[in-house]
């Protein structure tokens, strides 16, 4: 009967609602859930971006920091990171504009900075037919160009018959011996200014002029002492030239803050005021260390001074680069010649 | 003073917070009034005067380097004082609403601060700080809530500054939380400022500002700083410091007050009103010696 079948609904109605509830608690429960696992995967798949000012954007993790210039002519990129890194720094570029790599810019030879080359290099689209000239160079497509300076070139290939550090595939494939390289690209002047044995031998300065930004590579970091690599033609009073250099290329902004921007290699996004404390920083211990060598005390006797104390506790605990290792650096770099020997 | 000393102060002054008189709690205009620390508002703290800051060994070797020769240079002239130490300096603050004109709602507070025209503002929609690697500022990044009667203010990104203006560092990885109270025309302002880099323990400080109704308007909007060459000819690569163990003034402040030098050598110790028994027992610094006219 109806009646009984209402009143057996009835009683049925709450076991419902509750059977429904479960099920669309369960449903939304695993739709939450694929949701959150979606997200994962897509932190996995990309890093951190952030707009730094104008046309340029800042891709963060990628084991040294990476700059992207866009436009509609397709990206610049500053550096390319880690090897490890590289699908992760392309899936973040994609996220930002769906047009091809057309350039990258290796501030200096380094593998956190250069790694990413070759594999971004490869989803690349030259803007001319300058990069065709590549597939002569053994590969079978057209890649975004690299432009570098030619002491970076000399550090990442090997003469004949030696082995290269890194890949051909991730070598420069425009070079530029002096002082500056400038090209005009996505409606605004882009500067490169070459800094010689600072942080290495070829370091390069990259200068949006219109977006005014400046991507420092590892000249200047918010993280770290200046990492001088000797072996490849770093000196501390390189990396002092450098610094000014840089600063006489920056202009700071209304009440003194923002204006032109610095991407450092590692590190926050800063701008004149930020760099005016490292470079007094790094002109400071130099002028100590400076003043001990002359003094003629030995490496120990420098390092038991502890010429860096009242910075350690912002650039002395880098990874890869100790307080010792900077001292010792620039001792070296900074100790008087051994007297030539007589024959 | 403790932090939680501090805490302690702050729950009394909320519980005891007058109502405000005013329509709008906290708007207005500011005015500073110098009865705490006059020297450090007008003519600037000495050199060597490390008394009462509770300065790491880190702090004190900055301080010690720092040539007040520094901001001469073009790169130094303009910078603004950071947000935890800009209330101290001699200051008007105007303090205005920012209101979302469909809820009404109040979605962030904004302090224009005479001093070097900073503009600060606190979010209180709820937004997040920003990431680790944007960049900083003079006032720094700040967000508030209500606690009552009292705004809660939490503060991070700001750039590197001074504790005091004679060179006693305050790092980029400074972080600040304040309390806004308002008694009738009195606002007070207590800041707890932690730098894990320059400092032992937490810097804790109290300003009062006096509502000024009426005067005459005091602000300019805009700040024109143009560093000029103070020192012609100067190498523009120069800075200006001491080489640890050569600076001639850092017992000058002892010397003209009669203290001992250690006191002013600052510390978490010389904050305590139980560190004045240990300076009887320490020996006075020697008078400087004058050259003769």
């Amino acid at each position: 009967m109806p009646t009984t079948i209402m009143a057996r609904g009835s009683q049925l109605l709450p076991v419902a609602v509750v059977a429904v509830a479960i099920a669309v608690g369960a449903f939304t429960s695993t739709s939450g859930q694929a949701q959150g696992n979606a997200a994962q995967r897509r932190d996995q798949a990309t890093l951190r971006t952030l707009h730094v000012q104008g046309n340029v954007h800042l891709v963060v993790g990628a084991g040294a920091n990476v700059v992207v210039q866009l436009g509609n002519l397709g990206s610049v990129l500053v550096d390319t990171g880690t090897a490890q890194n590289a699908e992760r720094v392309l899936a973040s570029v994609r996220e930002l504009t769906p047009r091809p790599v057309r350039y990258i810019i290796n501030t200096h030879s380094h593998a956190d900075h250069v790694g990413g080359n070759e594999r971004i290099g490869a989803s690349g689209i030259p803007l001319s037919g300058r990069g065709v000239a590549q597939v002569g160079a053994g590969n079978s497509a057209p890649r975004a160009e690299i432009i570098a300076h030619e002491e970076t070139l000399n550090r990442m290939s090997a003469p004949s018959g030696s082995a290269a550090p890194f890949p051909v595939t991730a070598w420069p494939t425009a070079t530029f011996s002096g002082s500056h390289k400038e090209f005009f690209y996505n409606g605004e002047g882009v500067q490169l200014v070459h800094v010689s044995s600072a942080h290495t031998d070829g370091d390069t300065l990259v200068f949006f002029r219109r977006s005014d930004v400046i991507a420092t590579g590892d000249l200047y970091s918010t993280v770290s002492y200046p990492v001088i690599d000797a072996q490849r033609g770093g000196h501390i009073n390189g990396v002092l030239d450098g610094l000014n250099q840089l600063l006489a290329l920056v202009i700071a902004g209304e009440k003194t803050e923002g204006g032109t921007m610095l991407v450092p290699g590692h590190g926050r996004v800063s701008d004149e005021a930020d760099l005016v404390e490292y470079r007094d920083m790094v002109t400071i211990i130099r002028d100590r260390i400076q003043d001990m060598v002359k003094r003629g005390l030995t490496l120990a006797q420098v390092k038991a001074a502890n010429p860096t104390m009242d910075y350690d506790g912002l650039y002395g605990s880098a990874p890869g680069w100790t307080k010792d290792q900077f001292v010792e650096a620039v001792y070296n770099n900074l100790k008087p010649p051994p007297p030539a020997s007589r024959e | 003073m403790k932090l939680r000393n501090a805490l302690g102060f702050v729950v009394l002054l909320v519980a005891f917070a007058a109502p405000a008189s005013a329509q709008s709690f906290l708007s207005g205009d500011w005015a500073n009034f110098y009865h705490e620390d006059q020297p450090e508002r007008g003519p600037g703290p000495a050199l060597g005067d490390y008394l009462g800051i509770p300065i790491n060994a880190a702090g004190r070797q900055y301080a010690d380097s720092w040539d007040a020769s520094r901001l001469t240079l073009p790169e130094h002239q303009c910078r603004a004082h950071v947000s935890p130490y800009i209330y101290r300096g001699p200051i008007r603050v105007r303090i205005t609403e920012d209101i979302d004109p469909g809820t009404q709602s109040v979605i962030a507070i904004r302090h224009f601060l005479s001093t070097y025209a900073q503009e600060r503002i606190i979010w209180l929609d709820g937004r997040e700080h920003p990431p680790e690697e944007a960049p900083h500022t003079w006032m720094g990044f700040s967000t508030g809530e209500w606690i009552g009667r009292t705004l809660k203010v939490r503060t991070t990104h700001i750039k590197q500054g001074w504790h005091r203006r004679n060179g006693l560092p305050m790092s980029d990885k400074t972080t600040m939380t304040e309390y806004f109270f308002r008694h009738g025309n009195i606002l007070s302002q207590l800041s707890i400022v932690e730098d894990p880099i320059f400092l032992e323990e937490p810097l804790v400080k109290t300003t009062n500002l006096m509502l000024d109704v009426g005067g005459p308007n005091q602000y300019q909007a805009w700040l024109f700083c143009q560093a000029d060459d103070e020192v012609p000819g100067r190498d523009p690569a120069y800075v200006p410091h001491y080489l640890p163990g050569q600076n001639p003034y850092l017992t000058e402040f002892a010397a003209q007050h009669g203290l001992p030098v250690e006191p002013t050598r600052g510390g978490a110790a010389t904050m305590y009103p139980e560190y004045m028994q240990k300076v009887k027992t320490m020996p006075i610094a020697p008078a400087p010696r004058r050259q003769a006219p």
